[in-house]
Parts: C-alpha cells; structure tokens; sequence
C-alpha cells in the first residue's frame, strides 16, 4: 500500500478535497431545497396553492343575479344577455360578500356606453356602432334604450 | 421611466418587449467567459501539441484565465433580481436549461480542470517558498501545497503526467465551457437573431481569438513592466494562430451571414433594418471593420512581408487591442442586437444604458478591471516566469 | 371519567390529537367553500378561445386584468393587452398599435373606406403544453401545471430574465416590485374555484371563452369542430392553448 502511494500523497489528499465537496454539495441539497419539490414535476409543489391563494376581485355574474332577479329577468330576455354585471359595473366580489357594506358602481349613462359602441373602424362590422354626435348628441343614451335590455324601452 | 421608452420605440412592440431585459453586464459574461477558453486553449498548445514556441506563456495564460473564471459569476449576480437564491441553481437544476446545466460546466472547469492544472504545474515552486519563505506567507504555500512536502523525481514525474491528462480533457471542457454560452443563446427559438445551431461554434471560436489575443497582450505588457526582453519567436507564433484562429471566425459569421441574406426568412426584412440603422455603429463598424477586417489584415500582411521586430511588435500591440474591441462588440452585438428588434417583426427599441445603477456602466468597467487586480495577486503569489523561481 | 391529574392529562392528550385532524379537515372544507366540490387538477385541462371575429377592442379586459391581478399600472406590464390591425391591400406588413395595451380602448386612428381592413386581436399568455418558457427555466420557477395552465412560483424565481427572452409571444415581463418574472396565470385562483377568469367575465361580446379541454360538456369541442382556428406562431410548435377564430394572415 505504502509502496503504492509513494509519491502520490498530495494527489490524494487533493481527491479527499475534492470528496468532501461532493460531501457538502449533497448536504446542503438535502437541507435547502425546499420541501415538495419534484412532486409534480421539476418544480415546487406549494407553488401551485401560492397561485390560488389570490382573493377574486371580480364576483362573476352567476352571484349577481342570485340576488337582483328583476334585473335577471330583464337582462336575460334581451340584447346584452351575452354581457356580464361587472363589464359595466366593475369589479363587485366585496359587494357579493356584503352587500350592505360596499356601494356597488352605478356607471353613469351618458357615458358607460361608448366604451363599447363608439363607431371604429376596426369594430366587426356587424357590431352595433354609433358616431355620439350623429346619435341623439348630448342625450342620455338611457332614455330610448334599458341597459340591462337596450333593444327594449327606457328602463322603468 | 414609460415615457422615455415610448420615445425610444419605433413602430410596433410587444408591450412587454419594450424595455431590454440583459444588460451590459450579460454582454461581459460572455466575453469573460470567452477570454478564459481562449487563453486556455492557447496554454493547451504548449502542453498538449508540443509548441514550443509559445512556452513563456504557459502559466500567465493559466493565471489569466483564473482571474477572468472568479470575475465571470459576478455580472451576473448583479444582474439577478434575486441573487441571493442562486444557489437553487445547484440545488435544483432544470436539466433542460441550458443556464442550469452551464452553472456546472463552470464549476468543473474551474476545479476539476484550471485550479487542478495550476496547482499541479506551480506544486514544485510553491513547496520550494514553504520552505524557504517566513511567517503567514510560509503557512499561505503551506495550504496551497495541503501540507506535503514532497518534490521528488518521481512526484514531480506523476505530476507531469497527470497535467498533461488535465489539460487534454481540459481542451474539450474549454470547447464546452464556451460553446454551451453559444448554445444559451442558439437555442433559444423565439429569437431569430440568436437562434441558430452555428451560434456556440462562433462563440467558442470568437473566444479563442479573444483569448489569444488576450495572452499576447498580458505577456507583453508583463515583460514590458519587468524590463525583461520580449521572446519574439514565442509572440510570432501567437500572433499566427491568432490569425489562424480569426480567419475560421470570421468565415464562420460570414456563413452565417450570407445564409441569412439568401434565405431571407419572415425575419429578415426586420433584422436587416436593425443592422442597417441602430446596430450599425457597433456591427459594421467597430466589429467588423476595425475589429475583424483590420487586424486580420495587419497579422495577413506580416505573414506576407517581412518587417522589423520593432514594427511587429507595434502591428501586435494594434492587432490585439482591435481584436478585443471586436470581440466584445461582437458579444454586444448579439446580447443587446438580440433585444432591439421586436418578435412581431414590426418595431426597434433602444438600450439606454445607466451609468452608476446596478446594471450600468460604472459596474461594467469595475468588473472588467477586477480580474487585472487579481492577476496581479496571482502573480504575487504564484509567481509565472522562470527567473522568479525561487532557488531549491 | 376523570379521577386524577395523570387521568386527566392523558385524557386531554387524547383529545387534542383527536382533534387536531378534524380541525386540519374542516379548515380545509372552509377555504374552499363548503358547497363546493373540492378542485381536482386531474380533471382539468384549461385553454382559451379567441374570436377575433367579436372583439371590439373595448379594452374590458385589460382593465379587469389589471385590477384582479394586481398587474402594475406602470410602466409598461401587461398580463393581457389588445393589439389594432390595419392591413392595407397590397402592403408588405400590418399598421399595428396597442396604446396602453388597449387598457382606454382605442380612439379612431383610420378613416372608413380607405381600402384597408382593420381589427383587434387580444393577446395573452397561450399556456403552451410544450412551453419554452418552461423549458429554459434553470430552477423550476415556472412550469406547466397538471392541469395546463403555465404559472410562477414567485418565492423560487431567481429574476433572471431567460424565460422572458424564451417566450415567442411576449406576455411575460418582470415586476419591478417583486423583481420576480410575472405574466398571465389564466386566473388560476378563479378558475379553480369554478369562476372564470376575469378578462372572460368582462368581455362584452363573448370574444375570450376560457375552456376546459378535458370537460366532455364543454362547448369548446364542438367551437373546433364548426371553426377555422389558429395559434399564434404554429412553426414554433409550442403546443399553444390559445385558439383563435378569425385569425388573419398578418397577425404577428
């Protein structure tokens, strides 16, 4: 053995460095890499609970109507039945959870409508679309349509 | 801050796209990197190939490509938004990322191949200043030798050998080391301007040129400082592959060049515009006309006509500086090239470029002056040259 | 019966254990809402429907994007933003514009009749199940999910930009808040609670149906049976989950 190692001793006590490297390489993945990881794939388990931790801002439209029926009723029957509360109203998930707390946005009529209907060029053709000048300028857009139903007549 | 990008955009981006997201720093990363495969592969000559000529280079090459390696990580560090969980890198590798795997590209070629070269090359010299040194610089030779004393015949034979193994695995780990930063950005398919497959081939071979280039300065730098006489040989034979080395590069970008115009695909059109206007500086003129052109010219032309050994010395002093500037425009190039162009193919940005914030200038010149102040500790320590032994 | 302390401790010692997993089981039935089924990955394989043909460029989603997804108002981040095509007839490229991302809508740039067609394509996150996103990731900080939606995991992500540059659609960017990488996560908190996501909620006209691929009863399968659709970049072969109805030759 001796005879062997003749010589050598620096090479070996370079491989025994080199060892206790490796050694405290895999020490230190066993202690911090963080638990859960690889469950699912090359990733951190926990990670997919994190991006479902978010408190939704917007109720969905299914929340809307278990409470205010008559607008429902009126909303189902017509034209914007395909458009949801919260696309005018904003963002109502605090209103959904306590009502009697938040006030919920009532959009102003004059002006929550040409969001969508100002006349571009770029809109499908199809799409009702209206120049506000041309159209009644200066009038209420409530006053001939219902937001909730605008092919019906003014809200009541 | 959005004002001033949207003033800097021209026609349509991505609104995501409009500010760059690798800065300088990621420009210095690669040429970093690049000066250390070269100036290894340069040293491997010797060893490997049996140059003989370019001996007197050996070890300042090997100590130059240390200085470079310890600087390498630290750009990027700056640039991380969390440096501080770099180790996640190590600890859990993505093995389909490049940029993972590279991290232990490094870390081998850094222990496993340029430390272990050194140590095995300097073993003799640094056993003779424990003996012969006092005080903490006795007990510094000491740890560097793991405290064994032992220089015989035999050893040293054993030491020799083995050097001789490192470097010839050493070689194709200096091609990896380089050629996988090639491939970070070859591979990645949403840029065009970057990928394509001859991307690490030009990388690897842009470093042995800046590498050489490199060496060919430090040594006569080092030997101009010492007032120790040029060995014109040793820098006639660098200066050769240097061309050697430059002629291939240039091919290579010129292939990759021409292919491009030929094929002219759905992002050509945009590229070619990016080239023509605000890359025009950096690309035309300062990497390919003063930074490849011009010194492939000058080293042609000593090969051609024979001049004074003063002139040569001037011509390689020009070259190896024009050389540089060209090789890290070459990586500007492709860093920030890559990023001015939109991915619809429709729109520039522009790189404004800070001065004393994290990822700005001032940084980017103290980390390519830091590797200068640790080569000057190396050659303290681990002295390069053959006068400077100390006696048996 | 309690008769002494030692009776007494190992009594109560009894309990707390029985205790604590049903207390661990009703908590886990109250964060996720009692009524409600539980959410299993395993039944679910999201995507999106776009229909050019009906987006009108209002820039509802954008704004419910934002203020959902807490998404930075500045500078420039978007988790989903609206482009405006004018294609002339002829032309070697698209007039495209996107001022804000679309987040105030769109004010008339073009003159009618002028010969050219125009419209919006929103764009957003495509969830690729052979994202590249993922695949340069060099720590695992983003990844697909079981259930196909492409997310972050904010408190692994080392901020270093490769999956920025890897995504051939531009939808990821880093917040400047987190230094972390953050992009579209198809309302993964909603949609695993049964809601949609937000930009689909407030989408007027019915332009963006998230869709469960996996859903036998969603109406997305016979959506691809009766339509021309298209992913953005397809020569890329990403495996984008962004279908869209209408697509024109000139969208980038």
């Amino acid at each position: 053995m001796n005879r062997f190692l003749k010589d050598k001793e620096h090479l070996v006590r370079m491989a025994a460095l080199f060892a206790a490297g490796v050694v405290l390489f895999l020490i230190l993945q066993a202690v911090l890499v963080p638990k859960g990881f690889g469950v699912y794939g090359h990733y951190r388990a926990g990670a997919l609970a994190d991006n479902r931790v978010r408190v939704p801002r917007f109720a969905g439209r299914a929340a809307c109507i278990e409470c205010h029926t008559d607008e429902r009723d009126a909303w189902k029957g017509g034209k914007h039945a395909g458009v949801g509360c919260e696309a005018c109203h904003g963002a109502l998930a605090k209103h959904a959870a306590d009502p009697s707390a938040a006030n919920a946005f009532k959009p102003d009529p004059k002006t929550i409508c040409f969001t969508c209907h100002v006349a571009n060029v770029a809109k499908p053709k199809k799409f009702p679309q209206i120049d506000p000048k041309d159209h009644f300028d200066g009038g209420a857009c409530n006053g001939c349509h219902s937001p909730h139903a605008p092919d019906k007549g003014p809200a009541k | 801050m959005e004002e001033g990008l949207l003033h800097a955009v021209q026609g349509y981006m991505y609104p995501n796209e409009m500010e760059l997201q690798w800065s300088i720093l990621i420009v210095l990363y690669p040429f970093i990197t690049g000066l250390v495969a070269g100036a290894f592969i340069l040293a491997s000559l010797e060893r490997v190939f049996n140059v003989a000529a370019v001996k007197p280079t050996y070890r300042l090459a090997l100590l130059s490509a240390l200085a470079f390696l310890l600087v390498a990580p630290l750009p990027l560090q700056l640039h991380l938004g969390h440096p501080e969980r770099s180790l996640e890198m190590y600890l859990t590798p993505h093995t389909s990322s490049a940029m993972a795997m590279f991290g232990f590209i490094y870390l081998w070629y850094l222990t496993a191949v340029l430390v272990l070269e050194i140590w095995l090359d300097y073993r003799k010299d640094m056993v003779l200043l424990a003996r012969s040194e006092t005080g903490w610089k006795k007990t510094l030779y000491r740890v560097l030798t793991l405290g064994v004393d032992n220089i015989s015949e035999e050893s040293l034979r054993i030491d020799d050998r083995l050097g001789r193994f490192i470097t010839i695995i050493g070689i194709p780990s200096a091609f990896l080391l380089h050629g996988y930063v090639g491939f970070i950005f070859g591979s990645v398919k949403a840029n065009p301007w970057w990928s394509t497959p001859v991307m690490p081939i030009v990388f690897l071979f842009s470093a042995i040129v800046s590498g050489i280039a490199l060496v060919l300065l430090m040594y006569m730098l080092v030997c101009f400082l010492k007032g120790t006489p040029i060995d014109i040989p040793c820098v006639d034979t660098i200066a050769r592959y240097l061309m050697y080395a430059f002629l291939i590069d240039f091919s290579l970008e010129m292939l990759d060049l021409i292919h491009r115009i030929y094929e002219a695909d759905e992002s050509f059109k945009s590229l070619d515009f990016m080239v023509h206007t605000r890359l025009y500086t950096s690309q035309i003129l300062v990497q390919i006309i003063f930074g490849t052109i011009v010194p492939i010219s000058m080293l042609a032309f000593i090969q051609v006509v024979k001049l004074s050994e003063a002139a040569r010395k001037g011509i390689y002093v020009l070259a190896g500086l024009l050389t540089l500037m060209g090789i890290f425009a070459m990586r500007w190039n492709v860093v920030i090239g890559g990023q001015l162009f939109s991915k619809s193919f429709l729109g520039y940005t522009t790189y404004k470029m800070a001065f004393a914030t994290k990822e700005g200038l001032l940084p980017a010149i103290v980390l390519m002056v830091l590797p200068f102040g640790i080569l000057w500790v190396l050659v303290k320590v681990l002295p390069p040259f053959e006068e400077e032994k100390a006696a048996v | 019966m309690i008769s002494d302390r030692r009776d007494f401790l190992l009594t109560a010692g009894k309990l707390l254990v029985l205790t604590a997993p049903a207390a661990a089981y009703l908590e886990a039935v109250e964060t996720g809402r009692a009524e409600e089924p539980a959410y299993r990955t395993a039944e679910h394989y999201w995507g999106m429907i776009v229909d050019v043909e009906k987006c009108i460029g209002c820039g509802n989603c954008v704004r419910a994007c934002k203020t959902e997804n807490d998404v930075p108002l500045e500078p420039t981040f978007f988790r989903t933003w609206v482009e405006r095509y004018h294609v002339a007839e002829g032309s070697e490229h698209p007039d495209v514009d996107s001022p804000d991302g679309g987040f105030n809508g769109f004010s008339e740039k073009y003159a009618a009749g002028d010969g050219a067609k125009s419209f919006f394509v929103p764009k957003l996150c495509n969830q690729c199940a052979h994202s590249p996103c993922t695949q340069v990731c060099p720590v695992g900080a983003t990844f697909e999910s079981p259930d196909g939606a492409v997310l972050v995991d904010k408190t692994y992500c080392l901020g270093c930009r490769y999956c920025v540059q890897a995504c051939p659609y531009g939808c990821r960017f880093i917040d400047p808040r987190t230094r972390t990488v953050d992009k579209c996560n198809l309302c993964y908190h909603r949609i695993t609670k049964g809601l949609t996501t937000a930009c689909c909620e407030s989408c007027p006209t019915g332009a963006r149906q998230l869709v469960d691929l996996k859903d036998p009863k969603d109406p997305v399968h016979e959506f691809l049976r009766n339509h021309k659709v298209q992913v953005l970049k397809p020569q890329l072969a990403t495996g984008a989950k962004v279908f869209y109805n209408g697509l024109d030759g000139s969208v980038r």
